[in-house]
């Protein structure tokens, strides 16, 4: 299945069924997506609009009749005058003009009951489109909660509109809409459409001159309907005494960043150890099956170790996930960016860029993945972009193999020793990196794109509903497993058979590995990195390696020709690479492992998150660039200080 | 009076939004998400120091600003109206 064409591109939807389009529209927290998983429940597509980044979610409704419709879940909007890219596609597939989306049926707009004020004056563009429409007042069950009577039939009357109302969170409390949209009548919705058909995007003069009467029409039906009084959210209000207070706050948000950090670097070490044996294990099975031929070597070390090695990360994206799903649900998620806005706005980014960056200390994958709940085009390529920087899992078995073999057990201060203060350096350096990258490129966006940085709703505080939690967390699994997974297995396979071919001539003395085209491409970049004090058997073990940084340590021990593997080659290549390497060399390899973009799975999943090329090739040049720069600098003081 | 120098908790009604000419487009941003003529408005936090970022209730939904944001908006003290 991961091989599948249709997987590995991203899928355009361009299949027009006959069945009737339903689109929700809404601004965003006012409970839309909850309703969305209510009506479709496991029947949801997630993927991409066609040519953009946003996410596309439908599902599937059958009908009391048996007949099924399409349920479009636009993105979150405040008016129908685009701002974001989340507004646009909503827009656009709203006047039919999204490539490869039928124009909806039927536009159903959705209110909180809690903000009507915010709500009501997208219902009124909404009615300006010339589509069908209905209206859905949800969250009733909190708005009765606070004392709040709304009387449905005279907001239908205002609005020339049928209202239905709906609870989000109870399971029950989508029945109004599904007996509504059971009774219709598909083939003639004219009497819900109350606007000419030919309906066109506003413009900035339409736009300005509709909001101000939009404003005073909503503020007449408010009176009309005796809503016209703010009533507070104590409940939100009194949390946010505590969790945003001046001091408390922050020292929650701290505690709660180590927790979920803690969670997704040792939780998963248990499933990640269980997935790394069996496919061992498989691998040996297979292995006493088969003769040694180069199709035993494909099946095991090729194939195998590909899908291994996309499985693998599955439990910390899983984990994490959980975390920022549970955080976005609950409301407390923009609360954290609000308390990192400070620190996080000195280099240009917001606080929401926080989360993903934290959890590019596990693994730079799920962290490039939970950059979509950054809203912000712009912040969100940034956060992309430096998230490598930050100190993988996966770099710590080389930087273990390295500083073990070179750097002397020493202790320098009280519970301070030399060789754990050079792996902290090596930390600091790469965020030091990335906070460095994200200023420059703070000087090079106009003042514009700067401007557009926060003005973020804080929502009222929610209990999270488990099954809204559970489907999310599928469709993360499954966006990971089908277009991030295939590439990385194309790219293991590539990378074993680089390793693999040509096979050695016959009577050669070396190891394989050195006369396969791997070796050959390590020689040749032997060329480049000599400069930077690697010798040609770092250069060829970094070829393999590219498929995960701790790979290079077994391809060290491959090309150094050693039979043993796992923490046997660290063990048998700390004196061989101690005697044979100088200090220099040594750490110059350090410095290029803080910086060097040496994860084919990352590129991958970049191009998957950011829909394209360009940002992943500016990611490999000047992470390459800099990887070389700071390699350079390192071997050259290292030589001139005489110890190379 | 502009929203970055208001007191906190204190009601206020928005009167108008001064968007700086390198960015016009702010003042149809911030009326979207709420912040219009007659809208009630509040500050309720001012961030470390009070430098931010805000945290600003108007009508009934509430939205953290930075301080630059909040100085465009311009407001009048509620008990006026």
């Amino acid at each position: 299945m991961l091989l599948n064409p249709h997987y590995m591109s991203e899928s355009k939807v361009h299949f027009f069924s006959s069945e009737p389009l339903v689109a929700l529209l809404g601004n965003p927290n006012c409970g839309k997506t909850a309703l969305f998983n209510l009506l479709t429940g496991s029947r949801q597509k997630v993927a991409n609009y066609s040519g953009v980044t946003v996410e596309r979610k439908e599902g599937r409704l059958t009908l009391e009749s048996g007949k099924n419709i399409r349920i479009l879940d636009l993105p979150g909007a405040y008016s129908l005058y685009p701002r974001s890219l989340d507004e646009k596609v909503t827009c656009n597939v709203l006047l039919g003009r999204a490539e490869g989306e039928k124009r909806p049926d039927l536009v159903v707009c959705v209110l909180s009951a809690m903000n009507l004020r915010r709500n009501l004056r997208l219902v009124l563009a909404a009615k300006r489109l010339g589509l069908p429409c209905v209206v859905v007042l949800n969250m009733l069950d909190i708005a009765k909660r606070q004392g709040l009577q709304i009387d449905t039939a005279a907001l239908s009357n205002e609005l020339g509109l049928p209202v239905l109302t709906s609870i989000g969170i109870q399971s029950d409390g989508a029945d109004e809409i599904k007996q509504f949209l059971s009774n219709l009548d598909w083939r003639n919705l004219d009497a819900l459409r109350t606007g000419t058909s030919d309906a066109t995007l506003e413009n900035v003069a339409s736009h300005i001159a509709h909001a101000e009467t939009d404003n005073v029409q909503v503020q007449r039906i408010l009176q009309n309907l005796k809503l016209d009084q703010i009533i507070p959210d104590h409940l939100s209000d009194r949390l946010d005494a505590v969790l945003l207070h001046p001091i408390l706050g922050p020292i929650i948000l701290v505690a709660l960043l180590f927790f979920i950090f803690q969670a997704v670097f040792s939780w998963a070490t248990v499933p990640m150890d269980l997935i790394k044996n069996s496919v061992e294990y498989l691998g040996t099975q297979i292995g006493a099956l088969l003769p040694d031929t180069w199709l035993r070597s494909l099946l095991i070390n090729g194939i195998l170790a590909g899908l291994g090695g996309v499985v693998i990360f599955l439990p910390q994206i899983l984990i994490l996930f959980f975390f920022i799903l549970l955080l976005e649900e609950s409301g407390y998620l923009p609360r954290a960016a609000y308390l990192l806005d400070r620190v996080m706005g000195s280099v240009g980014l917001s606080g929401r860029s926080f989360i993903p960056l934290l959890s590019s200390f596990a693994c730079a994958i799920p962290g490039i993945m939970a950059t979509r709940s950054i809203s912000n085009a712009r912040d969100r390529m940034v956060t992309i972009l430096i998230a490598p920087m930050m100190t993988c899992s996966a770099r710590l078995p080389v930087y273990a193999l390295l500083i073990s073999a070179f750097i002397p057990e020493q202790k320098l201060w009280v519970g301070i020793d030399l060789q754990g203060l050079v792996l902290f350096l090596l930390y600091l350096a790469g965020i030091l990196g990335a906070m460095a990258v994200a200023w420059i490129l703070k000087r090079f966006t106009t003042e514009q794109f700067k401007m557009n940085a926060l003005m973020m709703e804080l929502p009222s505080y929610h209990l999270p509903r488990l099954g809204n939690l559970a489907i999310s967390l599928w469709q993360r699994a499954e966006i990971f497993l089908r277009r991030v997974g295939g590439i990385i297995l194309l790219m293991t396979i590539g990378l074993w058979v680089l390793s693999s071919f040509p096979f050695p001539p016959e009577g050669a003395t070396g190891s394989p590995i050195q006369y396969s085209f791997a070796g050959m491409i390590g020689q040749a970049l032997a060329h480049v990195f000599s400069p930077i004090g690697f010798n040609w058997q770092i250069s060829i073990a970094l070829v393999p390696g590219m498929a995960a940084r701790e790979v290079v340590v077994s391809s060290l021990a491959t090309v150094y020709a050693l039979s043993s593997s796992g923490i046997d080659a660290t063990e048998a290549l700390i004196p061989l690479i101690s005697s044979g390497w100088s200090l220099a060399t040594a750490l110059s390899l350090l410095a290029w492992f803080v910086f060097a973009p040496q994860c084919l799975s990352t590129i991958a999943a970049v191009k998957r998150e950011t829909g394209g090329w360009k940002i992943p090739v500016i990611m490999l040049s000047y992470l390459f660039g800099l990887a070389y720069l700071a390699s350079f600098i390192t071997y050259r003081l290292a030589v001139f200080l005489g110890l190379g | 009076m502009h929203l970055d120098q208001v007191d906190v908790d204190a009601t206020y009604r928005v009167c108008a939004i001064d968007a700086p000419k390198s960015a016009p487009q702010i003042k149809g941003q911030l009326e979207d998400i709420g912040f219009l003529p007659g809208e009630q408005v509040t500050v309720l936090r001012k961030g470390l120091l009070g430098k931010g970022p805000y945290m600003v209730r108007v009508g009934a939904s509430t939205f953290a600003l930075r301080k630059s944001e909040a100085r465009m908006i311009a407001v009048e003290s509620a008990l006026h109206v």
